[in-house]
């Protein structure tokens, strides 16, 4: 009988980042390995993090953000314009949208798009909790940053309509769409040649 | 096991990092699952957008297994309609419709039926009429077909109304008692040809295209969605109230 080489604590741990996006067994083995071998350096304060995290952040009642302040410190901002409310898919778009530093407003995670084949419905996306958001903040733009996909514009488009009928005067946005910074047109997809056409300027 | 045919891209779900299972309906094979390694990556999503029409590839070392998928893109359907409100209902609708198709049987009607609506998608007041035509086959395919050849009450006259509770054709004659409980057949929907939008007759009102997605819609939720435990789709509502928003 083949007898396991690692304890079942380490094997627990491996199992676990194998999990993670990215890693794999053989690779969470390494990350494992690695993590043992630098102690005080690594897994004891990634350890000590994690259980913070655990501890401390949650998921923002107002935006959807994650954060260790409730409402987190984006809504609570006050240099941020109370007025512009973007909304977005993901947590991931929200902190890309911070990276690049474009937005100075508030924001909004759906935490997912409309889909009829895995009956995502408006309610499970908190679009009713949106709208009570924006007439609550008397906001006068909401950009509608969702993905350029058929269930992401679906999605704007049905937030778009419900708002139209909720706060007429709400100024509805959407990011442009066509050629990427260092795109060439030969390499372009039909789609996004076509897009870039429509909204020349 | 490999086959290679037109497909039409209905869904995709991911798997592992990179990877996507997609679904398609395959013009000879019908709704047929496969794993698209790298649909997950920039150049991939674009063409695996539902309701795009591509070349499907795909390769098992044994049928009932999973399986590969390679794709292809012929016509990026999708990416056309992005802003157009309606017609992005229409398709959300008609990829939730194809979805109910047991897997892996043929089925080239559907796809024709399909195909031609992707084809309408430009033109609001065509499309929402084969949609609904093609419910009406759909629900017949599943085994559940409405009867709009003759009056379930033994009446005669046309045939205005049909029955909730047996899917059968009523007359206006022997329906008017029951009118408020039954449910309208638009003129366009009946076998006899009588309706328009068929042939050289002119486009259905948008009112009656409203009332045949309804009527599919009714029994589609009856006799599948509900004894499946899913939700309806809710672009029908929206679809149903931009026709009667634009009859008014």
């Amino acid at each position: 009988m083949s007898r396991t080489p690692v304890s079942p604590e380490i094997e627990r741990i491996i199992q676990l980042l194998a999990r993670l996006p990215g890693l794999g067994p053989r690779s969470a083995r390494r990350v494992t390995l690695h993590l043992l071998k630098n102690r005080q350096v690594l897994l004891d304060p990634l350890a000590r993090a994690l259980a913070q995290a655990m501890e401390t952040i949650s998921t923002c009642p107002e935006c959807g953000n994650l954060d260790t302040e409730r409402p987190c410190s984006l809504c609570t901002d006050p240099r941020r314009a109370q007025d512009v409310l973007c909304v977005v898919a993901d947590v991931a778009d929200l902190w890309a949208l911070e990276r690049a530093g474009v937005h100075s407003g508030l924001y909004h995670v759906l935490g997912g798009v409309l889909s009829p084949i895995d009956g995502t419905t408006p309610e499970d996306l908190g679009i009713p909790t949106l709208l009570e958001r924006a007439r609550r903040l008397a906001v006068k733009e909401v950009i509608l940053a969702l993905p350029a996909t058929v269930e992401g514009q679906t999605t704007a488009h049905y937030i778009a309509d419900a708002l139209r009928a909720a706060l007429p005067d709400v100024k509805l946005t959407r990011p442009a769409q066509g050629m990427p910074v260092g795109g060439e047109l030969d390499y372009l997809d039909e789609n996004t040649l076509r897009a870039a056409f429509q909204d020349r300027r | 096991m490999d086959w290679k045919e037109t497909a039409i891209i209905l869904g995709t779900w991911p798997h592992g990092e990179r990877g996507v299972i997609v679904e398609v309906l395959a013009q000879n094979r019908g709704r047929w699952r496969g794993r698209v390694p790298g649909g997950a990556s920039r150049k991939a999503r674009p063409l695996l957008q539902p309701g795009n029409i591509v070349q499907a590839d795909w390769r098992a070392r044994l049928e009932d297994q999973l399986g590969m998928m390679r794709i292809e893109l012929i016509d990026g359907i999708a990416g056309r309609h992005l802003a157009d409100p309606f017609a992005l209902d229409g398709l959300a609708l008609l990829v939730a419709d194809l979805h109910l198709l047991p897997e892996r049987e043929p089925e080239p009607a559907m796809f024709r039926a399909a195909r031609t609506v992707l084809d309408h998608l430009g033109e609001p007041t065509i499309w929402p009429a084969l949609l609904a035509r093609l419910e009406l086959a759909l629900l017949a395919t599943l085994g559940f077909g409405l009867d709009l050849s003759r009056c379930a009450a033994g009446g005669s006259g046309p045939l205005v109304w049909v029955s909730p509770k047996s899917g059968r054709a009523v007359s206006e004659e022997a329906g008017r008692p029951y009118a408020d409980k039954l449910l309208p057949l638009p003129a366009f929907l009946r076998p006899d040809g009588q309706g328009e939008g068929q042939g050289n007759r002119p486009v259905p009102a948008a009112r009656d295209q409203a009332d045949a997605l309804r009527l599919t819609g009714f029994f589609l939720k009856r006799h599948v969605l509900t004894p499946r435990g899913l939700k309806e789709p809710h672009a029908r509502d929206r679809i149903i109230r931009r026709l009667k928003e634009r009859d008014t």
